[in-house]
């Protein structure tokens, strides 16, 4: 159970090497958490975040969880659920995919929109289920920036993340009294293997960083949070820059 | 109906069921149908935390459960519903020369839940806690049978302080304890510092039926520990005026309107918790003896605002209430030293003396000092601090109150109560199924 400090005991999540997934649930070990369920795809950096958090005193549950699979996420998380109460589900998984192989191959940009947003609406649906069911717990969606406005660069990325993050908030709504509820949140450049090697985008910032922002938006009660706290104003200008102007602009 | 709960303390909400019987034969009803979520009993919501609560499952609120049974004024025993709150009790017992044997902070409590939670008040060293004067009770099981409990028995003992986690309570015979009038004599005196404060309590307690200690925790320096003493017995007529005499067990309590909706938070900070604890110690005589006071004055000074829990905001607050054994002294002074170093806002903190420990396997009181406090849950670094304070607690052989926890550890709680275990065993046995859960049950693996 979440305390009245909004510190949770168990933790699930999906996309079980993500590295932002990985610095939450270290954080989230250190407070309150004593039993984590990581799923995703069986790998070493899976096996590594398992052996890491048991280190740290957490016992660790690893599920064998392919986002891009649709039709298994009912079985698979349907039984993680029948385990015992989850007080906090992350949603952590998400590929960056190549914009520009996306362009050329349709089939390329499918596979990414498969995992950001049809991956995670079945899986969402599922966790919303069950939380509602247990009558308490928070979803946590990883959305980012991008999908706050499309840019020339990453809009096959920024378009799946835009249909997740309207997907996450009319959840939340729907969630609304059930006592289970949505935190979306919005990081902008995160520095991880996900991005090596790409040019950093003003405000970067780090998994631990979007860790802190999600341990700090749990304790509030937050519905969105956007890491750093900044973007949040910076987005609400650049959202009404004219077409012609943004296109140019070097974001 | 579904619902949203929390506890007097408004954090950690949970959704529940509601169903709220009118007769036995309704929560039985309740309890066959219950499902895999469990159900839980919950009277007036006094608890701090997510003691009565049950979330995804069916919560039974018990207020409507509010019959008389039987009044016996001869012996001065009453059995009642367990939805019968301690306000109803006075009302109706005091003109009869009797009143309640335990009473805490609060009049609005209802039977059940002070047997549930084995309350304690001001006499606790004089008369124990709440279990202490129940000589039966009635109870609801698992699969929905109902038991007769009395004294000695191991059922009996396990409801008791057992948090509601047995099943439901339908109905108990109490104890009452005879008065003349319905009026308090009170003495009232301050104490400079903790060590003064301790001093006065251990030198002078045995001679007064109630005694409590409001500690202002915001002070600091060489007033660290500063408080007003406050004991007293109930008056007898030839304390009363004349006027007084003529209706010496007159009982009509006053409140003030509720405190409104929507205060926001942050409204309580060192500032302004300061300034009150100091006008409240100014206020407080430096010595007066044997002031009449009325019963919801001394005792149930917060019922005079209704929802005064909204004042903390949205965030809400908690509260901590431990107890260290005699001659833990010094963990006590280093507890307040650290909560006042630590910036704690926390107005009218409340020291007593307890005296023995009841018979209920989860009951909180034992010989020792108990310190509660108020905290809003916004204070930074409030977790670590509290679980600093958990071990230190529990390295001194005291435990802390599960009525009003809100946030510790389950691996602290099982360290602090010896008997838990049997606990657990007790119900794996007569509950193999779980059919009674709560918030709290799942948070600290009762």
């Amino acid at each position: 159970m979440m305390n009245a400090l909004g510190d949770p005991q168990t933790l699930l999540v999906l996309g079980g090497s993500s590295e932002i997934g990985l610095a939450t649930a270290r954080r989230l070990v250190r407070s309150r958490v004593e039993t984590v369920h990581l799923a995703g795809r069986p790998s070493p950096a899976l096996d590594a975040a398992a052996a890491e958090l048991r280190g740290l005193g957490a016992q660790v549950h690893v599920h064998d969880f392919d986002a891009a699979a649709v039709d298994t996420h009912e079985t698979v998380l349907g039984k993680i659920f029948a385990e015992g109460d989850i007080d906090v589900a992350l949603l952590a998984f998400g590929v960056l995919g190549d914009q520009e192989q996306g362009e050329r191959e349709p089939m390329a940009a499918a596979a990414v929109a498969q995992v950001n947003y049809l991956g995670a609406v079945t899986s969402s649906l599922v966790c919303a289920q069950a939380l509602r069911r247990q009558g308490h717990g928070a979803l946590v969606v990883l959305s980012s920036v991008a999908g706050e406005r499309a840019r020339r660069s990453n809009f096959i990325y920024g378009s799946t993340k835009a249909g997740l993050d309207a997907f996450a908030q009319g959840l939340g709504d729907a969630l609304h009294g059930s006592g289970a509820r949505v935190m979306v949140v919005r990081p902008g450049f995160v520095r991880t293997r996900m991005t090596e090697g790409m040019p950093e985008a003003p405000l970067a910032t780090t998994a631990d960083a979007v860790a802190e922002a999600v341990v700090t938006g749990l304790r509030r009660g937050s519905e969105t949070v956007w890491v750093p706290g900044a973007l949040r104003y910076v987005m609400s200008g650049l959202r009404h820059v004219p077409r012609a102007v943004f296109r140019k602009l070097p974001v | 109906m579904e619902g949203r709960l929390t506890g007097w303390g408004r954090t950690a909400p949970t959704t529940a069921r509601l169903s709220t019987p009118t007769t036995a034969a309704e929560a039985r009803a309740a309890v066959r149908a219950a499902d895999e979520r469990g159900l839980l009993a919950r009277g007036l919501g006094r608890s701090y935390g997510d003691a009565a609560q049950n979330a995804g499952g069916t919560v039974l609120d018990m207020t409507a459960l509010t019959r008389v049974l039987a009044l016996d004024l001869e012996r001065g025993l009453v059995t009642c519903e367990a939805g019968v709150s301690l306000d109803r009790l006075m009302r109706l017992l005091l003109p009869f020369g009797w009143f309640v044997p335990v009473t805490p902070g609060t009049r609005y409590v209802t039977v059940g839940g002070a047997i549930g939670a084995d309350i304690h008040g001001k006499n606790h060293h004089v008369s124990g806690s709440f279990g202490h004067h129940v000589t039966r009770m009635r109870l609801l099981t698992a699969g929905g049978e109902e038991v007769e409990l009395t004294r000695g028995e191991e059922l009996f003992d396990a409801t008791t302080g057992g948090m509601g986690l047995t099943g439901v309570i339908l109905d108990a015979t109490i104890e009452l304890l005879p008065v003349t009038t319905s009026l308090m004599s009170v003495d009232t005196e301050r104490a400079t510092d903790l060590d003064d404060l301790m001093q006065r309590l251990e030198s002078t307690d045995h001679r007064y039926r109630y005694s409590v200690a409001w500690i202002d925790l915001v002070a600091r320096g060489a007033a660290t520990g500063r408080a007003v003493l406050s004991r007293g017995e109930h008056a007898t007529p030839d304390l009363l005026t004349p006027r007084q005499r003529r209706d010496p067990l007159a009982f009509h309590p006053r409140s003030l309107p509720a405190a409104p909706r929507g205060i926001p938070g942050g409204l309580l900070r060192t500032g302004t918790v300061g300034a009150f604890n100091e006008l409240w110690f100014r206020k407080a005589p430096r010595e007066r003896r044997g002031q009449l006071q009325r019963i919801g004055a001394f005792f149930h000074p917060l019922d005079g605002v209704p929802e005064w829990n909204r004042v903390y905001g949205p965030s809400g607050f908690l509260q901590y209430q431990f107890v260290v054994p005699y001659g833990q002294e010094p963990v006590l002074r280093s507890i307040v030293e650290q909560l006042s170093r630590h910036g704690c806002p926390s107005f009218l903190a409340v020291l007593k003396r307890f005296g023995e420990g009841g018979p209920g396997w989860l009951s909180f009181p034992m010989p020792g000092w108990t310190l509660a406090l108020d905290l809003p849950a916004s204070v930074p670094g409030l977790g670590p601090l509290l679980d600093r304070l958990d071990e230190q607690v529990l390295a001194a052989g005291g435990r802390i109150y599960l009525a009003k926890d809100s946030r510790m550890r389950p691996r602290t709680l099982t360290a602090m109560y010896p008997r838990l275990a049997d606990f657990r065993a007790l119900r794996e046995r007569i509950d193999p199924t779980g059919a009674f859960t709560s918030d709290l049950a799942r948070r600290l693996a009762l």
